[in-house]
């Protein structure tokens, strides 16, 4: 059902106010919906405006004011979306956090944001800041969603969301102006929400954004891919992550589509299928793994499905991505794709839950050519985009027709990019942060004299004015003999093969570049149980001599690949190791978007990067783990380092 | 950590069963009480007669003497009929699912002595059966949410690991909303982590609902952890009743199962 035209909700400059124009404009539409107890309860744009006028109320009621801060924990969650909202119409900010989070890592964001008010989802979240009431006594008010396992709990904190809802309405009823008084003194220029950047490589720092920087962001969204009241998303990424912020909240207010909260993450891909998005955005190694799964449930397929999958694919391969570029495709190939499309690429689409997909994207991180290309060959629109959540995520995206494999596509309108001499990519858009909340420091050091925020990122633009990131620009080094050294770039290439989870590179100022490797167990898992090796677990997995096999012929296909550039012969993988323990946000060694933290990974796997250097064969090492309750354990192993071939460096490629 | 005993009344208590196949004396002379609220377990060394007791309490067996007296009833030889409709609701060592139908479709069937509909409502879905049914699917999603295995109710028990096929017999006994709730041996086979899960869900369903809960176990670390009291059998006869604590330290437990003859 087409809606009334909202794409130009006019003069709506903040968040409340556009939800309180979809709520009179559109009011019986459907604005989110939760899969609860089995089936799908939705709420409409008047019924949210209500909740969130009695949840507004309820925490003006509880003593929260213009200028606090406001921490929202747990996982994606219709209330806990209101909450943000609510916190907006009352001048206040909201804070996500991480909900997998450990204690620790929260009592810095509480600290920093002076967090008194908080809404969270459930009995883990609340736990979580019981725990740490005694180092920091200032958190007064616990408001959660989910009473389960909560009934005995008697802290004074605490107090169920229905209970403050009930307060709102009361409030509300007692103060019939109050609501709409505080709605009218919200500025577009005001803070709309803090998000905390994961820190790579220092604590983390609260970004803040205001309602017109996230407002601009999401209409040059909503207009370059043409979203409408009739879209459908699916909401499973962290509400902490810019990016989810972004899409579920922001662009959902501006274009006033739909938003589906899955049951819980492990339901998510299930309910992907149920829900058949219409815009969907997952980090390439979402994409990653579903193509995993649908490739290792076709190995088990009968003679027959696995030939004609096969086929078709090669197909796909060879015309569906052009043919969804329009480029010219002859008759024939069309003709089969369209056979290829009834038999097998509907289907495929469909158990993917992507059947109504009309743009799919991806960023953060790189995607490997044959995943891209695979997507995008079955008639998956997917591209990709590039922003960070100093810029509201908003900086590149590729156009239609213009999805090339390892570009991040071109600036968005009103958006200046600009390369420096050292190659660092530097932004200046309407959509950019105010400043770092109280770091003055850190917001002059990110931010240039003339507003340009510096991304840390380096890259160039091509012939065809696409923007195409090389690495972190603090990570791009020189091997001793003066070459480039540029470890993501590396990784990636590494990473690109299902078998191989995580790598991280070592050369900066060495002789030769070394390398970690995580394993993927659910791929090389499979690949073991296909040739009938039986393993008794992950550190099993990682000490055999046939899965060091398999991966130096993975490293020696990206050597043959690296030696083809004359800049980077030299930077081919000549010795690596495979980890006896996956890479952890919960051990520090990653962040909680899981990129890989450097420094510290080099500093706390020191032995083992000296034994890869100085020759050794193997080397012993034990190292701590934290479980996710916080309790401490070691994991001790010996590990096996073995040489590569490196091949002879070629002319460059045509 | 064991709590103090849980001041409530007795629910059931049997009485001087004695149970006997032809010359096997299973039972000789037992005699208990479960007060409403606890969890009891009721242990020994194999062969004791533990299941027997269970399927005795539940209307299985027949007991040559001795009665059982449910919620102040007398019954001399309980039916399971009669018991699963007055409230008691049992698991099973070996898995009795229906490996073919969902995870769904057979927490359902523990609703079935709920379900007052006739054969006609039901099979074309009209009448009481359809008020009936949304609130049976209700219940059902509620106890889906509470053993938290959403993410596999469409998928036929048969493909599922035995640690979730378990978890689904514990939710098909929950559904039909018992008082009182008979597992058998329900962590046999699973890992630290899945028993961790199930001591958890027991404790849950105890503090929730209110539900007693007697089960066997063999697991002392699991039975010393989360039971109010404990039964000790051995070759029939009952040689130990009280707290964990009272339990770790008698010598003719000990002794039982170290297999010294007494």
């Amino acid at each position: 059902m087409k809606g009334p035209d909202t794409r130009d909700a006019p003069a709506s400059q903040n968040f409340p106010a556009l939800l309180l124009h979809h709520a009179a404009n559109q009011g019986d539409r459907t604005a989110i919906r939760e899969k609860d107890l089995g089936i799908w309860q939705s709420w409409t744009w008047e019924q949210v405006a209500d909740e969130v006028r009695a949840l507004a109320c309820g925490l003006a009621a509880q003593g929260f004011r213009r200028g606090m801060n406001l921490a929202i924990i747990g996982d994606n969650r219709p209330r806990l979306y209101w909450s943000f909202a609510a916190a907006q119409c009352l001048g206040g900010v909201p804070v996500p956090m991480y909900q997998d989070a450990v204690a620790q890592e929260m009592l810095y964001v509480l600290d920093n944001a002076e967090i008194q008010y908080a809404v969270v989802e459930d009995q883990e979240q609340v736990d979580k800041l019981l725990e740490l009431l005694p180092k920091y006594p200032n958190l007064k008010h616990i408001f959660y969603d989910d009473p389960r396992g909560l009934r005995h709990y008697t802290q004074p904190q605490l107090m169920p969301y229905d209970r403050l809802r009930e307060l709102g309405v009361e409030y509300n009823r007692d103060h019939p102006g109050f609501f709409d008084g505080a709605v009218g003194t919200v500025q577009p220029d005001d803070v709309c929400v803090m998000l905390y950047t994961s820190g790579t490589t220092s604590k983390p720092k609260g970004v803040c954004l205001t309602h017109a920087a996230l407002i601009a962001a999401a209409r040059g969204d909503v207009a370059f891919d043409g979203f409408g009241p009739s879209d459908e998303i699916l909401s499973y990424l962290p509400m902490a992550w810019v990016g989810d912020h972004l899409f579920s909240y922001a662009q959902a207010l501006v274009a006033g589509f739909t938003v589906n909260c899955p049951e819980s993450s492990e339901t998510a891909m299930n309910d992907l299928r149920e829900i058949g998005p219409t815009y969907y955005f997952a980090p390439p190694r979402i994409f990653e793994n579903l193509l995993t799964t649908v490739m290792i449930r076709m190995e088990d397929a009968s003679r027959i499905k696995r030939g004609l999958f096969h086929y078709f694919m090669a197909i796909a391969r060879r015309c569906g991505a052009e043919l969804m570029d329009g480029k010219p495709v002859p008759l024939s190939d069309r003709m089969l794709y369209r056979l290829g499309d009834l038999l097998i690429y509907a289907p495929l689409r469909n158990s993917l839950g992507m059947s109504r997909l009309r743009v799919a994207y991806t960023g953060g991180a790189a995607i490997g050519p044959d995943l891209y290309r695979f997507y995008r060959s079955i008639g998956i629109n997917l591209k990709q985009l590039y922003g960070q959540t100093e810029t509201a995520a908003y900086v590149c995206k590729q156009p239609n027709g213009e999805a090339k494999l390892d570009t991040v596509g071109k600036p968005m309108p009103g958006v200046e990019v600009r390369i420096t001499g050292k190659g660092e990519i530097w932004v200046k858009t309407p959509s950019m942060l105010k400043e770092y909340y109280k770091r003055s420091d850190a917001s002059a050091e990110s931010i240039s004299p003339d507003g340009y925020f510096m991304t840390g990122d380096a890259g160039f633009f091509d012939k065809d004015g696409h923007l195409k990131i090389i690495d972190r620009a603090n990570d791009v080094g020189k091997l001793a003999n003066g070459a480039l050294f540029a470890p993501q770039f590396i990784e990636n290439k590494l990473k690109f093969y299902s078998y191989v989870k995580e790598a991280v590179c070592f050369g900066d100022r060495r002789e030769m570049v070394c390398a970690f490797i995580n394993i993927d167990l659910q791929a090389v898992g499979n690949w073991a149980e296909k040739r009938n090796l039986a393993y008794s677990g992950y550190l099993d997995l990682t000490r055999r001599t046939e899965v060091y096999e398999l991966i130096l012929a993975c490293i020696e296909q990206v050597n043959a690949d690296l030696a083809r550039e004359s800049e980077l012969a030299s930077s081919q993988v000549r010795r690596f190791l495979i980890l006896h323990k996956e890479l952890d946000a919960d051990d520090d060694e990653l962040t909680r978007t899981r990129k890989v933290r450097r420094g510290f990974v080099a500093e706390k796997y020191a032995p083992l990067i000296d034994a890869l250097f100085s020759g050794k064969t193997g080397c012993h090492i034990a190292t701590e783990v934290k479980f996710e309750d916080g309790r401490r354990g070691t994991i001790e192993a010996d590990i096996k380092i073995q040489d590569v071939m490196a091949s002879e460096p070629g002319r460059e490629a045509a | 950590m064991a709590d103090a005993i849980k001041a409530g009344g007795v629910l059931l208590a049997v009485e001087n069963i004695a149970l006997a196949f032809g010359g096997v004396r299973a039972l000789s002379d037992v005699t208990f009480e479960v007060r409403e609220g606890e969890i009891r377990a009721i242990i020994g060394p194999n062969g004791a007669g533990k299941s027997s007791m269970l399927n005795v309490i539940n209307g299985v067996y027949h007991p040559q003497q001795g009665t059982v007296r449910f919620r102040g009833e007398i019954r001399r030889s309980m039916d399971p009929h009669f018991a699963a409709s007055h409230g008691i609701a049992r698991t099973f060592q070996n898995i009795a699912l229906f490996k073919g139908m969902s995870v769904l479709d057979n927490i359902m069937t523990g609703r079935n002595l709920k379900m007052h509909a006739g054969l006609l409502e039901q099979a074309f879905y009209i009448g009481r059966n359809r008020r009936e049914e949304l609130a049976h699917r209700a219940k059902v999603e509620e106890i889906i949410d509470f053993l938290q295995i959403e993410h596999i109710r469409k998928t036929p028990v048969g493909r599922l690991p035995y640690g979730l096929q378990k978890r689904v017999e514990l939710a098909r006994a929950l559904a039909a909303e018992p008082a009182l709730l008979l597992l058998d041996e329900p962590m046999a086979g699973m890992n630290v982590e899945e028993k961790q899960d199930m001591c958890r869900f027991i404790l849950d369903v105890n503090d929730e609902f209110s539900t007693t809960i007697v089960l066997i176990e063999h697991d002392m670390g699991v039975v010393m952890d989360i039971c109010d009291r404990i039964v000790v059998l051995d070759y029939g006869r009952k040689i130990g009743d009280g707290t964990p604590d009272e339990i770790r330290s008698n010598k003719g437990v000990i002794d039982a199962y170290l297999g010294l003859s007494h």
